[in-house]
């Protein structure tokens, strides 16, 4: 096994004094001189035509410097499908849409002069479901598609399909089948720090966004097409990414406030600042899909899966962003989530007057989970198996090609399985609880491990800087949104470069400086940027090895001169200090350059600064900046077989719940909780188990408390007394993390992607275990109380 | 109606002019540029903006500035010592992987400080408790509260 120098340390990240001081500067805590504050007037039904906007009250009022709506601003087309508009003009398909902005010199006025804006509405017939959205003669949310076309149904036009083999034939000749309907609700990422951007403008007409985004570049890409559209084509956008406080998948779009913050400072010449209050965070960002998910599993009598059908609705909401996309991810586990060799997956997604959806941390996996692993237990119930052997029987395996086309390299999902039988201590407990209403249910997960070829490219680029002291700046396209990645970076450059990681700094989230990056998402921001480090780490030893291969003997000499002079005693040994040595001889280590054939000769040894400062203090000199672009061999799914290896590596885990079920009240109290996860391999052990835990807890929201409310479209909870997520007191229960490390082949020094893992499989573990409990199975999270009586009456 | 309040903010006196409307959150970000306080709900639901007023954690965006005449108010700022150095719960926060996106960062630690300061070796459960008005959504508080408890050993 290679020994590393920090790869698989457990070291405190290096964002981490800042943010512990109150000096990391999040958009919240930004001003620029002359800024004004932007405002935005939603829609008060969610289905309108727009008869008139009087902004006429609001332009008076003293303090404001512009007021905005559709119908003074040029038209801007937004989203994946280009569906949507930041300032709607002739109609409102959901409550958040904008109809008006104004910019006033404080927040208040802002806010007092949007109340003033009056919109007459008349207001339409909504669908508020998929169901209803599909009826025969149901209102049409868009009438048009983008171009104009007559659009005559609800169905956005994105479908995911994917077939193999023969699911009928294998449904008759299927010894055991299980079907079942499950849901999963619109939930909200609930970052901690809200979202914002502050847009300007420099004279030449080009735009800087500070702002909340995953996807810099991306995001560049988009603010430029908003520049053509309204008559700045050729100029240029500057993204720039303050620390984030949180993301999880909400910064993967660009958003209707973005556009207006930039039309607001287009129109004033001024800065103009726009940052949601928690309230417009629930209301007014997009949550998770909810879906509705109709499966069928059939097993043959010894228990080998042998068929998954998969017909899966989604809730689109009115618009649509990227989160269209998330079938593609949740193809994976469909597909290939244990050996199956006959699959067939079907997702529509459906336009309503519902919040339109984007984006969350674990991308439509933790939905395929939810209605897969809880339809797995039901199948071996069927077949008379233990859910674990049965699970063993079907696990994957390493070096195997799923029906999909994903090549599964390293797999450490038997080792998973094992690791949370072992510590639930699984054969004593399962099935033998139920008097005292306590079980153990386990679940498990499929996903990307080697990034995701979501778009053309999956690429992302390093630019490494040496200065003369020997620091690094690791320049990255890549975000830190407080998963760690820039701590994994620093490790990773550190060793592949050969300094210790206090020299390394990161530097990101500016498309002006740093090189580009598709998007931190698909848990590929330490997997990509890590690969792409090593490449250039390379360069650099390159670089350095040529300038020692001249100047390391004389150096040599020069301080063992300098030693003479302090030590007269000492003896300079005979050595051709002359000597021009080949670059191939040299070692870096720990930011001392050293000749391989001597590591430990305590006289050949030079530090790294004084070789970089021989790079620059001469004639002719050189400097020491690498760069490269790593894109990893993975493939875009063929959207017509849905056949294609997205990922480059794959990352698996299993989690197990013991829980006890309070059959008066209905709660669920967790009293313990495991989570094994095959990582490739660790690069720092804290902020590892820092994603796990978090996804985790993230994930014990989803499957016992979280759920964003509606009632015919509209928000009723947004606040955080009424949306309940996990505070520390909910965490009294022992939780076990354990990281089986699979060296992949692909990975940075072998690690894989985790970001998003940790929260998938966490509730079907939970409703397993609640079943293995009192017997009784619920298919629609959150598993509340209310849900648990209702179902043990019926059972009774 | 606006007035003068004079208060000891991170140990020095001081003054300023607030209408009667203000909450303390504003007047430490807006007048005092001490950004370190966040602002996560603006409804004392979640506890970004935890700070210390005569030693005791209030919820700042709901405690009216006027309140704080005569008192002394300890901001995440005001633990950082002379030459940049961290109060030992930052230092503990820092070590044991308490901080991810940082956003409820200077609430929790504030928590924690009064915690501390009134029950220096709290059990874990007093430790939950005494930080269960801080909302955290990256860590999923494992870390944290060994955070305190490391924090506590050093107190």
């Amino acid at each position: 096994m290679t020994q590393y120098s920090f790869i698989g340390t457990e070291v405190p990240r290096p964002d981490a004094s800042d943010k512990a001081a109150g000096k990391a500067l999040y958009i919240h805590d930004m001003v620029l001189p002359g800024m004004l504050y932007g405002k935005i007037k939603y829609s008060e039904y969610a289905h309108a035509r727009i008869k008139h906007i009087d902004t006429s009250r609001a332009e008076r009022l003293p303090g404001v410097r512009a007021v905005i709506t559709g119908y003074n601003t040029p038209e801007i087309r937004i989203g994946f499908i280009r569906d949507n508009m930041p300032l709607k003009k002739d109609k409102v398909r959901q409550f958040r849409d904008e109809v008006a902005a104004v910019a006033a010199i404080d927040p208040e006025i802002a806010e007092e002069a949007v109340e003033l804006i009056r919109v007459e509405y008349e207001e339409l017939p909504a669908v508020f479901t998929p169901e209803d959205a599909l009826k025969e003669g149901a209102p049409i949310v868009h009438e048009t598609d983008a171009r104009g076309r007559p659009k005559s149904d609800n169905l956005v036009p994105v479908a995911w399909n994917f077939v193999a083999g023969d699911v009928e034939k294998a449904k008759q000749e299927a010894a055991f089948i299980a079907e079942g309907r499950f849901q999963t609700p619109l939930i909200q990422q609930s970052c901690m720090g809200t979202a914002g951007c502050i847009a300007e403008f420099d004279l030449e007409g080009n735009l800087t966004i500070h702002t909340k985004t995953q996807i810099p570049f991306l995001a560049q890409n988009d603010f430029n097409r908003a520049l053509a559209a309204i008559g700045l084509k050729g100029k240029n956008t500057r993204v720039t990414v303050p620390t984030l406080g949180g993301s999880f998948g909400t910064g993967l779009d660009t958003h209707g406030y973005e556009y207006i913050a930039i039309l607001l400072a287009y129109k004033t010449g001024r800065p103009v600042k726009i940052v949601l209050n928690r309230e417009e965070e629930f209301t007014t960002l997009s949550p998770r899909q909810p879906t509705e998910t109709h499966i069928i599993q059939g097993c043959d009598k010894e228990g080998k899966l042998t068929l998954r059908e998969v017909r899966m609705v989604l809730d689109n909401g009115a618009y649509t962003s990227w989160g269209a996309t998330t079938p593609s991810v949740m193809m994976l586990p469909i597909s290939s989530l244990y050996r199956v060799p006959n699959v067939l997956y079907e997702a529509k997604i459906v336009y309503t007057n519902n919040t339109y959806c984007q984006a969350m941390r674990g991308y439509g996996n933790p939905q395929a989970a939810w209605a897969l692993e809880c339809n797995l237990d039901d199948l071996a119930e069927k077949a008379g198996m233990d859910p674990f052997e049965f699970r063993m029987l079907n696990a994957n395996i390493p070096d195997d090609t799923t029906p999909m086309g994903l090549n599964i390299t390293s797999c450490g999902h038997e080792a998973c399985l094992k690791t949370v039988a072992d510590r639930l201590n699984w054969k004593q407990k399962r099935g033998k609880g139920r008097d005292k209403a306590r079980g153990v249910g386990m679940a498990s997960l499929f996903h990307v491990g080697g990034s995701g070829r979501v778009y053309r490219s999956d690429g992302t680029g390093i630019i490494m800087k040496l200065d003369d002291f020997g620091n690094v700046s690791v320049i990255t396209g890549g975000i830190e949104m407080g998963q760690g990645f820039n701590s994994a970076l620093a490790l990773v450059s550190a060793e592949a470069l050969g300094v210790t990681p206090d020299k390394v700094t990161v530097i990101s989230g500016d498309t002006a400086t740093c090189p580009w990056d598709v998007g931190t998402h698909a848990s590929r921001g330490a997997f990509t940027a890590g690969n792409a480090a090593i490449m250039a780490a390379q360069k650099a030893r390159d670089k350095i090895f040529r300038i020692a291969s001249e100047h390391f003997m004389p150096r040599v000499h020069y301080k063992l001169k300098k030693r003479k002079k302090k030590d007269p005693d000492f003896e300079i040994p005979d050595l051709d200090y002359n000597r021009i040595c080949d670059p191939s001889e040299f070692e870096l280590k720990e930011n001392v350059v050293f000749l391989k054939e001597e590591p430990d000769n305590p006289l050949l040894r030079v530090s790294l600064e004084e070789i970089l400062r021989e790079a620059h203090y001469r004639e002719q000199g050189s400097m020491i900046i690498s760069e490269a672009f790593y894109d990893p061999p993975n493939q875009m799914i063929d959207m017509k077989t849905g056949r294609g290896n997205l990922s480059a590596t794959y990352i698996f885990g299993t989690h197990g719940a013991e829980v006890e079920v309070d059959r008066e009240t209905g709660k669920v109290k967790i009293l313990q909780f495991v989570a094994a996860h095959d990582v490739g391999k660790v690069i720092n052990r804290q902020t590892i188990k820092g994603q796990i835990y978090g996804g985790m807890m993230q994930g014990l929201g989803y499957a016992l408390c979280e759920e964003y409310k509606t009632d015919k479209g509209r928000n009723l909870n947004p606040n955080f007394l009424d949306y309940k997520i996990f505070s520390a007191p909910d965490v009294n229960f022992p939780i076990h993390i354990e990281c089986i490390e699979t060296d992949d082949k692909e990975g940075p020094f072998g690690a894989k992607g985790v970001g998003e893992p940790g929260l998938v499989p966490v509730a079907p573990a939970v409703a397993n275990a609640i079943y293995d409990a009192i017997g009784v199975r619920i298919r629609d999270l959150p598993i509340t109380p209310e849900k648990i009586l209702s179902a043990l009456k019926k059972k009774q | 109606m606006k007035k003068l309040i004079r208060f000891t903010l991170n140990g020095h006196e001081v003054s300023a002019e607030v209408e009667s409307h203000r909450m303390l959150l504003e007047v430490l970000r807006n007048t005092f540029h001490l950004t370190g306080t966040k602002e996560g709900c603006g409804q004392g639901e979640c506890g970004a903006c935890t700070v210390l007023v005569d030693g005791l954690s209030v919820d700042s965006c709901l405690y009216p500035a006027f309140e704080v005449e005569g008192k002394s108010v300890t901001t995440i700022e005001g633990l950082v010592e002379e030459g940049s150095r961290l109060h030992p719960i930052q230092e503990a926060f820092v070590e044991h992987g308490g901080i991810q996106c940082g956003f409820c960062t200077p609430g929790m630690i504030m928590s924690t400080k009064a915690l501390l300061d009134e029950n220096p070796h709290p059990t874990d459960d007093e430790i939950k408790r005494g930080i269960s008005g801080n909302l955290c959504r990256c860590t999923g508080y494992v870390q944290i509260v060994e955070s305190i408890r490391k924090a506590a050993e050093k107190y």
